[in-house]
């Protein structure tokens, strides 16, 4: 199952770029592929994006995305399941209203897969002042799903039957600030409030039973609210470079407290823009997680998502963006062609490789600790007109 | 009441000093500011899908800035 518990954001971040500035987007189209592929799982798929704006007051856009999700995850290999395969299809339209030097956006997303529903609507509103050295932006974004859970026999789907419904709202707030001639900065605060049905319903905790391994479906709470701050800061070099830092805290209602970190280093060299970025990532774990419990319905909260645990990861990403010679499409003022290569090395510090071959080697509760690496993909092509 | 004086006239002396603050880089001055290679995020649709990739597998959501996460996947 693919879950989109999040998907608002989706509609919210066209909202927060277009917001960054007092003129509109400018009319394009981008054609892109993207792919990652690491733990067991491979997931691709276009994204076909469309921007056209009408008498510099209104843009419009829209944007089609796909994953075509195969393989077998650890959760998946430890539950002695095998490949599975998925799809999930989104469709996203918005637009921009400018006046003054204020811009108002209103979007909407539907993600569909069978066994997830999402619909979501954001609206943001960001206005220039003090001579245009500052931006200040609003958003409010909300998202309904109705999660469902697949029966399956045999590896085939039998059945699908409803397990509750999820509402995610994000309030957002960002102030970006010239310092000078060199050097923006920028300040984003977001708070999310979740409240429904908020698991993965295919996943399970284990516990000790005797000296056999017990398994019960996961519990969450039916809540979670969460506050993220991020500082970020691009500076322009000597000579034509450009260097970006970023730094963000996190910390929710579930005790999980994350930061992260990002510097990258831009570079352009005739038609070309080289990139390329080192982040980094650490995670404490939930209140309610635990490897292994050690009775059944030990507390009130289970949770075995390694997404919960207590982990750290790092990204190296190397990319660039080649300016294509105009000839070849006459009608457009600009065409790039852009490849970017990230490849982010994910370390478990208390969720365990628990695959039944592990378990029967090292026993249970001492298999080694969880790792694997991820490579994504994004290849696309821009065309400005 | 002394100190609520002294609050007070400290208010009073940052507001009409926050007042006399100009704008220190004019519009003709943001020439490297304007340049494609500082933009935050110069693909936002690319940007995007790098974010909804972290946000499936971290925990931290939020204050993405120039461009957002996405759903969560297995």
């Amino acid at each position: 199952m693919v879950v989109t518990r999040l998907l608002c954001l989706l509609a919210a971040l066209f909202l927060s770029v277009s917001a960054s500035a007092t003129v509109l987007p400018e009319d394009q189209s981008e054609v892109l592929y993207h792919r990652y592929q690491g733990g067991g799982i491979t997931i691709d798929g276009p994204s076909v994006l469309v921007r056209k704006g009408f008498k510099d007051k209104v843009s419009v856009w829209g944007n089609y995305y796909t994953d075509n999700i195969s393989g077998a995850s650890i959760d998946l290999l430890a539950q002695g399941s095998s490949y599975y395969e998925e799809h999930r299809t989104e469709t996203s339209v918005g637009a921009d209203y400018l006046h003054g030097r204020t811009i108002m956006s209103l979007s909407g997303t539907n993600s569909s897969e069978r066994d997830y529903e999402a619909n979501s609507f954001a609206f943001g509103l960001s206005q220039a002042f003090f001579g245009d050295m500052s931006t200040l932006s609003l958003s409010y974004s909300q998202g309904n799903d109705d999660v469902r859970e697949n029966i399956y026999e045999d590896g085939s789907i039998v059945d699908t039957i409803d397990r509750g419904k999820a509402r995610h709202q994000r309030y957002g707030l960002g102030l970006s600030q010239i310092i000078t001639r060199k050097l923006i900065v920028s300040f984003n605060a977001e708070t999310v409030v979740d409240d429904g049905f908020l698991n993965n319903p295919y996943r399970w905790v284990r516990y000790l039973d005797g000296e056999n391994l017990g398994r019960e479906k996961e519990k969450y709470p039916a809540s979670r609210n969460s506050d993220a701050f991020a500082l970020r800061a691009m500076y322009y070099l000597p000579y034509r470079a450009a260097l970006k830092a970023e730094y963000r805290i996190f910390s929710d209602s579930w005790g999980i407290e994350a930061s992260n970190w990002e510097l990258r280093y831009i570079h352009p060299w005739r038609d070309w823009i080289f990139e390329a970025k080192y982040r980094a990532y650490e995670q404490g774990q939930a209140d309610f997680y635990s490897d292994l419990f050690p009775y059944a319905d030990a507390q009130e909260y289970l949770a075995r998502d390694k997404e919960l645990s207590e982990f750290s990861d790092s990204t190296l990403g190397l990319g660039f963006s080649y300016d294509w010679d105009q000839k070849y499409l006459s009608w457009a003022d600009k065409t790039t062609l852009n490849f970017y290569w990230d490849y982010i090395n994910f370390d478990y510090h208390n969720f365990r490789e628990n695959t039944p071959e592990n378990t029967s080697e090292y026993g249970s509760g001492n298999e080694p600790f969880y790792s694997f690496g991820a490579h994504v993909v994004r290849a696309f092509i821009s065309v400005a007109y | 009441m002394l100190c609520l004086k002294r609050f007070v006239l400290i208010i009073a002396a940052a507001s009409s000093s926050a007042c006399s603050i100009q704008p220190w880089v004019q519009s003709h001055e943001r020439g490297e500011l304007a340049d494609p290679i500082m933009a935050f995020e110069r693909h936002p649709a690319s940007t995007r899908y790098i974010n909804h990739v972290y946000e499936a597998r971290e925990s931290a959501r939020g204050a993405e800035g120039g461009a957002g996460g996405g759903c969560g996947c297995n």
